[in-house]
């Protein structure tokens, strides 16, 4: 925008409170989190002291402190070998490969589908069923035939793993295409009529644009999703090099050394977190819509 | 039909539903090339609807509508008309110069000639320094221009606009209709325009159509003499008062009674 544009700005006020809310951001930020501490080793403090058993008894095992959670990422993982930190480092861009891949193609599915039977109430009368069908299956129903299916064909077992997670993230996405794409105003349709605008057409340069806010709705969802069926989807394939399979491991050391799971546990939140972020980042850059469109 | 004719209507019925509303009844209008049409009556009387059979967006029940002698269907897959509604329906996504070459794109215009009409038409509707803003950023009359230089930028037989000022102020109203006669008056295109203010009418036809509501009809013709270019003046002159009048008394002659059932319907 040239010089011009700057008549029409946002006003200052409104730039004022954009950076104002910025800033309550970055103070809430650290306020929250030492508020979930304090809620965190409160609890702890007064069921010890009580010795309150319900809902469950707490000591070292079940709550261990958080700075000790925190302290066990930087101490060797195994006696002489790196920190645990390095290992769940290298775990989590395994689960993350897995996770991104099967986000792309869950998306790229759950997207192509959602357009098919918007198209098509036939087509959406007869798949629709099958498809919230497909969602009431628990996933770790599916991921024994999956990985053990796809294995006849020779495909990398991280490879199957990013099919599970494909699995979970489709779902959001064909619902939010379809809502998406059937929210386009009438008017505009029409407008598109009377310009003899091809479904083609029609679909690219009004239903999908259209769609995009619903569509990083779904985005949200599937990536935390996603990170979630890499993990799962770990399990059932023994696959050792990601966060699902540290999860089991340090699952069966639980007793002996709990920080080592609830360690493993945050960098997966990190991990989920980050690729919620991602889309939040992306979504900003692509969509230019008036701000009350914008969620 | 002479050869000036663009529009021609024949005839032509609506009903709705299975009820059978009737909608509109044995509507007989011809517009010549360059004229600018107003269709005026009280709420319900069909005059979206006639506009929106004339721009093949609904389909009668009977009769024809035939533009530069074709079809409306025809005439709507070559493009001949250029349609403003009464709200903008301006795409938030693209820019201002990108919502009014929208329909170029469609026409597959390639990029270089598609800059050059779009800048032909920001100058058009004096807009040209907000070319590369959002509609979200434009006031409501500026966009009703974007949305009016859109309609023209493929240079379409016909003109539709579907009370297109109907929701801005009286005062963006006033010059948005000095700036339309400007428009009119330089592109030489024909104009169909529905409004349900008859000051609005008189003041930018060449005829106004009078309706009736229940079943929608075309009640009367008012040919508007007001010498061109139209100008403020213009509305302050008698035979502007007059003309206005006469829509009025013939709006009144559809029958008092109705007009008051309007208000309590509304």
């Amino acid at each position: 925008m040239a010089s011009a544009a700057a008549a029409t700005r946002p006003p200052q006020r409104l730039q004022d409170v954009r950076r104002s809310e910025i800033a309550l951001r970055i103070v809430a930020l650290p306020v929250v989190l030492a508020a979930l501490w304090g809620l965190w080793e409160g609890y702890r403090a007064l069921w010890i002291a009580t010795g309150w058993t319900r809902p469950f008894k707490v000591d070292n095992i079940t709550m261990p402190h958080l700075y000790d959670i925190l302290h066990q990422l930087f101490e060797p993982a195994t006696t002489g070998g790196p920190r645990l930190i390095t290992l769940l480092w290298h775990s989590a861009l395994f689960t993350a490969k897995e996770a991104a891949v099967g986000f792309a193609i869950g998306a790229a599915v759950g997207f192509a589908l959602g357009v098919v039977i918007a198209h098509s109430g036939m087509l959406r009368r007869g798949f629709l069923p099958y498809i919230v069908a497909s969602q009431t299956i628990p996933i770790i129903a599916i991921a024994p035939m999956v990985v053990v299916g796809l294995g006849n064909y020779d495909i990398e077992p991280w490879l199957r793993v990013a099919v599970i997670a494909a699995y979970l993230t489709f779902f959001p996405v064909t619902v939010n295409t379809l809502r998406g794409l059937q929210s386009a105003e009438p008017r505009a349709l029409e407008l598109m009529h009377s310009y003899a605008a091809s479904r083609w057409e029609v679909l690219w340069k009004l239903r999908v644009p259209s769609a995009l806010p619903y569509l990083f709705s779904a985005f949200k969802v599937a990536a935390t999703a996603s990170v979630v069926g890499a993990i799962i989807g770990e399990a059932p394939s023994s696959i050792p090099d990601g966060l699902g399979g540290a999860i089991i491991n340090f699952n069966q050391y639980y007793v002996l050394q709990p920080e080592n799971l609830w360690a493993t546990n945050v960098i997966a939140a990190c991990l989920g977190i980050f690729f919620f972020l991602s889309v939040v980042v992306v979504e900003k850059l692509v969509v230019r819509r008036a701000p009350e469109h914008v969620a | 039909m002479s050869a000036e004719t663009v529009v021609s209507i024949r005839n032509l019925s609506k009903t709705f539903g299975r009820a059978g509303v009737t909608a509109l009844q044995d509507i007989e209008l011809d517009i010549a090339r360059g004229d600018f049409v107003s269709l005026i009556g009280p709420s319900g009387c069909g005059k979206s609807t006639l506009l929106r059979i004339v721009g093949d967006i609904i389909e009668p029940t009977s009769g024809d509508v035939t533009v530069n002698g074709k079809p409306a269907r025809r005439a709507r897959l070559d493009r001949d008309y250029g349609i403003v509604f009464q709200a903008p329906v301006l795409y938030d996504w693209r820019t201002v110069a990108k919502n009014i070459g929208l329909p170029l794109e469609m026409l597959g215009w390639d990029r270089a000639r598609r800059q050059d009409r779009v800048g032909e038409m920001l100058h058009l509707v004096e807009l040209e320094s907000f070319a590369d803003h959002h509609p979200w950023q434009l006031s409501g009359g500026m966009q009703q221009r974007v949305s009016i230089a859109r309609a023209l930028s493929f240079d379409p037989a016909l003109l539709l606009m579907d009370e297109p000022f109907g929701a801005l102020d009286e005062m963006t109203r006033e010059r948005l209709n000095l700036e339309l006669l400007r428009i009119w008056s330089e592109t030489g295109s024909t104009v169909i325009f529905v409004t349900h203010s008859i000051q609005e009418a008189v003041f930018l036809s060449t005829r106004v159509a009078v309706m009736s509501a229940r079943p929608g009809r075309i009640t009367g013709i008012v040919d508007v003499d007001l010498p061109q270019p139209r100008t403020a003046q213009t509305r302050e002159e008698p035979r502007f008062f007059e003309l206005v009048t006469e829509v009025r008394e013939r709006l009144h002659a559809v029958g008092a009674d109705q007009v008051v059932e309007e208000a309590t319907l509304t």
